[in-house]
Parts: C-alpha cells; sequence; structure tokens
C-alpha cells in the first residue's frame, strides 16, 4: 500500500505543480520580480497550499501513528546556523537565475524538455558535491 | 481574481498532497530530499521513485484532461539551466529543503527554521532576478 499511495501522493502533488502553473519558468521568473512585470500567481499557490497544510499537519500529527506505517518520519533538526541560511540562499540564487524548484523541475521532465533535463542532471550533481564535501 | 483561481487550486491541491503523504505513510513531502534519497540508493527506495514517478505523470495527466497547452520551453541558455540547477542542487542539500519540504511542509508544522530558510530563499531568489533582470539587464 505505501508505495502505491507514494505515487498517487506523486501524481497529485505533480497535477497541482501543472495547474498552478508552477512547472513553467516565466510565471516563477515573474513572481521574484516584484520591481518588473510582477506576476502573482506563485503566491497564491504558496498560500494555497500552505493554507491546507498548516490546518491538516495539525490534526494529522495529533495521531499516535500515520495509517500505513508505524512511525512519523519527521527532521528533528532544530538548530539555526549558517548551513541552513547559506543554503537557503544559494538555493534561492539557483531558483532566480533559471526559475525552477526541484519539484518543478522533476515534472518539467515531462515536457520532454531538454533544458529541464540539463537542470535536473546538474542538480543532482550540486547535490552529490555538496554531500561528498560535507563528509570531508 | 478569476485569473489567480488556477494556482490557488493548484496550491491547494499540493496541500492535499502533502497532507495524504503525512497522513498514510509518516513523511513531509520535501521534493530535494526525497530526489536525493531516491538516487543514493536508501533502503526502502521503491516508495520514492514511484512518487517521483507520479510527479512526471500528474502534469501529463494535467495537460491531457484539461486540454491545457505545455507552457513555452524557457528561452534562456543552456548555461543558465545547468547554472540554476547546479545551485539548486548544493542549496537544497546544503539548507536541507527547497520549497516543498521548507514552505509547503515545514511551515505546515510551524518550523521556525523552515520559516527562515523560506524567507531566506525567497529573498535570494528576488535579489537574483532584479540583479540578473534590472542591473544586468538580462544576461
Amino acid at each position: 500500500m505505501k508505495p502505491l499511495v507514494a505515487l498517487l501522493c506523486g501524481i497529485i502533488f505533480g497535477f497541482g505543480l501543472a495547474i498552478s502553473g508552477m512547472t513553467d519558468t516565466a510565471k516563477v521568473l515573474g513572481f521574484l520580480d516584484p520591481f518588473g512585470h510582477w506576476v502573482p500567481d506563485l503566491a497564491f499557490t504558496m498560500s494555497g497550499a500552505v493554507f491546507v497544510t498548516i490546518i491538516s499537519f495539525r490534526f494529522i500529527l495529533r495521531r499516535q501513528s500515520p495509517v500505513l506505517v508505524e512511525d512519523f518520519n519527521l527532521p528533528d533538526n532544530k538548530s539555526i546556523d549558517m548551513r541552513l541560511l547559506a543554503g537557503a540562499a544559494i538555493f534561492g540564487v539557483g531558483w532566480g537565475v533559471y526559475g525552477y524548484c526541484p519539484g518543478p523541475a522533476i515534472s518539467a521532465l515531462a515536457y520532454l524538455d531538454g533544458k529541464a533535463l540539463v537542470f535536473v542532471i546538474a542538480m543532482v550533481t550540486g547535490m552529490a558535491f555538496t554531500n561528498t564535501l560535507s563528509q570531508t | 481574481m478569476l485569473t489567480y483561481s488556477t494556482p490557488l487550486i493548484g496550491g491547494l491541491i499540493i496541500g492535499i498532497a502533502a497532507s495524504a503523504m503525512l497522513y498514510f505513510i509518516g513523511r513531509i513531502a520535501g521534493i530535494s530530499g526525497i530526489v536525493w534519497s531516491a538516487i543514493s540508493a536508501r533502503a526502502d527506495n521503491s516508495w520514492r521513485w514511484l512518487f517521483i514517478s507520479g510527479l512526471l505523470a500528474g502534469p501529463i495527466l494535467y495537460h491531457a484532461l484539461f486540454n491545457a497547452p505545455y507552457p513555452a520551453a524557457s528561452d534562456l541558455p543552456w548555461w543558465q539551466a545547468a547554472a540554476g540547477g547546479l545551485l539548486v542542487g548544493i542549496g537544497t542539500k546544503l539548507g536541507s529543503g527547497c520549497t516543498s519540504g521548507h514552505a509547503v511542509c515545514g511551515l505546515g508544522r510551524l518550523s521556525l527554521r523552515s520559516l527562515l530558510a523560506t524567507v531566506t530563499f525567497m529573498t535570494s531568489g528576488m535579489v537574483t532576478v532584479y540583479v540578473i533582470r534590472h542591473l544586468l539587464g538580462g544576461l
């Protein structure tokens, strides 16, 4: 059941990204350009998503366990450090350079767009590079 | 107002997908983390690859069902796709998350870490676009 649910969640998530226009780099870059010709779409998408999770997560996390597995598997790192802030800052620069964050980039592979593939390969390379560095 | 109904509906749908992940399998729908774990061959990985497959199938389903055209391909150069991807990979690995993990799920959990990460990447994203478009004239 667990793999099937993950597949369905991925489909719903990808469907949401596509209908919201987040797989369109022009819209994302338009949102990140409040001093130019601002495209507010992403603000609505982000608000809608957080509106749902902020309510639902309260109720879900009151449960002893999830429905299909024994335990919740949540990040437990609470530290506010340079790693977090520098990472987020670098991620934002990459987001602004091309207009994809990881989800929409993966979803855009479905359009068989060569540049989306280049983006995803570079992204995975960046992750592997950082992983190697932080282990040494 | 109708212009923004699809971005809002899409956001609600994304929130529902993230909620279902947590409710059924107890996981945060953080896409950068799921992608990294999937390629670094963690144990019990099939659900991750299926989630990723779903991320590709979802848009195909949407465009087919609603007869909506695919978004226009970006006219930015290839090197910008490579540079953007590389920085997104480095940043999400270092900062432990992206828009889905920190913004959609982290804010849902009222995580201070995620709030600070979200404010930081939103700000640096906007600064980057400002520099590229308005100071460098679009590269």
